[in-house]
């Protein structure tokens, strides 16, 4: 296995992904079967191999910095789960 | 001709001699839907209401002379297209409560031309997945075969099309998630040029691979679509701002004298004989047609999967860190504090495919791997880009087989991450690479369908789109229809 509990409980937190005990026994066994795979590529001489940033050689576009949409917070909170005066409600984070 | 066993050419005829009204075969399909979806769960959402009433103003608007290139044509929309004040799930218990409140581009531009919806189509959760055993609404089934996978992500897309519930469906391709349904279901699929048509409101997996496009019965009703979902959209930062051509102008010339490539490389190690042997058949009938072949090297192509399997879920886990339980999607009861609450929303709302590629993804972007994994990913990736591009200045296209082997039976891979996807080893290029592709149907193994695929350079559609039309002048496997949904 190329990758242990420890790591995969790493992983997990650093992806906020809370796992059962049989979904951490199963992603130590699949994410190292999957790690093992990709290493494949280490292989590869990519010296002087500029990584790729866009698939079609283009250039990030930039627009003028104008006012174009217009706020609809209420028509958008809809599908919030929990929300009072416009604004989006999480557990306390300060005592 | 029953007008389900009609292509969207032969629809769009038929509406323009009125020997139809929108409104008659919205009902005809929406009855088919009702009738035959049970057996198929291609379906997670059926919109008979809203069909129904764009169906009546399509006819009105062609009875005022106001006729769009998709008027009153029913088709099917991937999940994962946002539709407004429908419910858009993308194939997630994450998703399972949201009702988009906008259209993507797609739909939008669809919609303008007067198309019906017809609903939406079920998908491997987020498009991960190559057999749409993902889905948290439950697995398509293959009209060929009830038992077998239609393949994924679009399977529920390219299911519908297959039996007849509706003349043409969106889809996504990101590895293959258009073209390998299409060749396993034996409908037509295209994905063009990344940039070529608007991903906007089309919910995000790994965004410098993902691509909208379509699965048809045919390469001349994928030629329809095209012209009508192309275009530049300022509202997606990656969007070509390149004219959009006259897409069906073009396919009735002939292929004489097209240089077809093949490609020494592809490994023949996993390919199932007879369906390597059918695309060579295929081949063989463009040669017959005018066409030459020649073999081209892409020697970094077996690299492909691996490389894929660093970059995509990259960027899925980026994109996928949006679902928080804070904004919406699903959230955890009772959380105890803010970061339970993230973990347990994502942990329950997500499945299991979907979590191994947000934790893949973690772990090559994490401190340390970075440059080891993603970095490396993205060289290779330009290697084999450029593999691509040497390619094409000696032919106009690549063929092949679409995928290694005929649909497979439901549950027969699902355990194995890495068979599953090795799934895609033919069609991951194209994504890598930005190029379109198309898989047109070539045959049948034990009965099921195999597919063609055709590649492309960068806005080479019109081509891949004459090549496919023409090859479908010369053969009928397109218009093979499923025994049980005739």
């Amino acid at each position: 296995m190329s990758l242990d509990k420890e790591q995969v409980q790493h992983i997990a937190m650093l992806a906020r992904l809370n796992l059962s005990d049989e979904e951490y026994a199963e992603s130590v066994e699949k994410l190292s079967k999957i790690v093992d795979f990709v290493d494949q590529l280490s292989a590869v001489d990519t010296t002087d191999v500029v990584p790729m940033a866009h698939p079609v050689d283009a250039a990030q576009r930039l627009r003028p910095d104008d006012v174009t949409a217009t706020n609809d917070r209420d028509h958008y909170q809809q599908n919030a789960p929990e929300v009072v005066d416009g604004l989006y409600l999480v557990p306390k984070v300060l005592e | 001709m029953d007008m389900h066993r009609q292509t969207l050419t032969e629809l769009c005829a038929g509406l323009d001699k009125g020997d139809f009204t929108s409104v008659e075969l919205t009902q005809t399909l929406l009855d088919r839907v009702a009738a035959q979806d049970e057996k198929l769960n291609a379906f997670i959402t059926v919109t008979s209401t809203e069909a129904l009433a764009a169906a009546a103003s399509a006819d009105k608007a062609r009875a005022a002379g106001n006729i769009g290139a998709l008027n009153g044509l029913p088709i099917v929309h991937k999940d994962i297209f946002c539709t407004e004040g429908i419910k858009t799930t993308c194939g997630s218990k994450m998703l399972d409560n949201f009702i988009s409140p906008y259209n993507a581009t797609v739909v939008q531009k669809m919609a303008d031309a007067g198309a019906v919806i017809l609903g939406k189509s079920n998908m491997d959760e987020f498009a991960m997945g190559s057999s749409n055993e993902t889905s948290f609404f439950g697995p398509v089934r293959n009209p060929w075969n009830l038992e077998c996978s239609p393949g994924g992500s679009s399977g529920g897309s390219a299911a519908s099309v297959a039996a007849r519930l509706a003349p043409a469906a969106t889809g996504t391709d990101t590895g293959g998630s258009i073209r390998q349904p299409a060749a396993l279901t034996g409908t037509v699929g295209l994905k063009p040029t990344y940039g070529r048509v608007s991903r906007y409101g089309m919910i995000a997996f790994a965004s410098s691979l993902d691509q909208a496009g379509m699965i048809t019965r045919s390469a001349e009703d994928a030629a329809r679509m095209l012209g009508v979902m192309a275009g530049f959209d300022e509202r997606d930062s990656t969007s070509i701002d390149q004219a959009v051509p006259d897409y069906l102008a073009g396919i009735g010339e002939s292929i004489k004298g097209l240089r077809v490539g093949v490609v020494r490389q592809h490994s023949d190690e996993g390919l199932e004989e007879r369906t390597g042997a059918r695309a060579k058949d295929a081949i063989a009938v463009l040669e017959s047609m005018g066409a030459t072949t020649v073999e081209v090297d892409l020697p970094n192509i077996d690299l492909s999967v691996p490389t894929y399997y660093v970059v995509a879920p990259a960027e899925c886990s980026s994109n996928l860190s949006r679902f928080d339980g804070v904004r919406f999607g699903h959230r955890a009861e009772n959380a105890e504090d803010l970061l339970d609450l993230y973990c347990r929303s994502r942990g329950e709302g997500f499945g299991d495919e979907v979590k191994r590629r947000i934790m893949t993804g973690a772990y090559v972007l994490s401190a340390g791997y970075y440059d080891a994994y993603y970095i490396k990913a993205q060289q290779v990736r330009q290697l084999i880009a450029d593999d691509f591009k040497k390619a094409f200045a000696d032919v106009d296209l690549i063929a092949g087989p679409t995928a290694p082997s005929p649909a497979f039976k439901l549950g027969d891979k699902v355990d194995d991450p890495i068979q599953m996807y090795l799934n895609d080893i033919y069609t991951i290029g194209a994504n890598l690479a930005g190029l379109p592709a198309m898989s047109v149907p070539c045959g049948f193994v034990d009965d099921m369908p195999v597919g063609l695929h055709l590649v492309g350079p960068h806005f080479g559609e019109e081509m891949l789109l004459r090549c496919g039309h023409q090859y479908q002048q010369e053969t009928d496997w397109h218009m093979a229809c499923p025994e049980a949904f005739k």
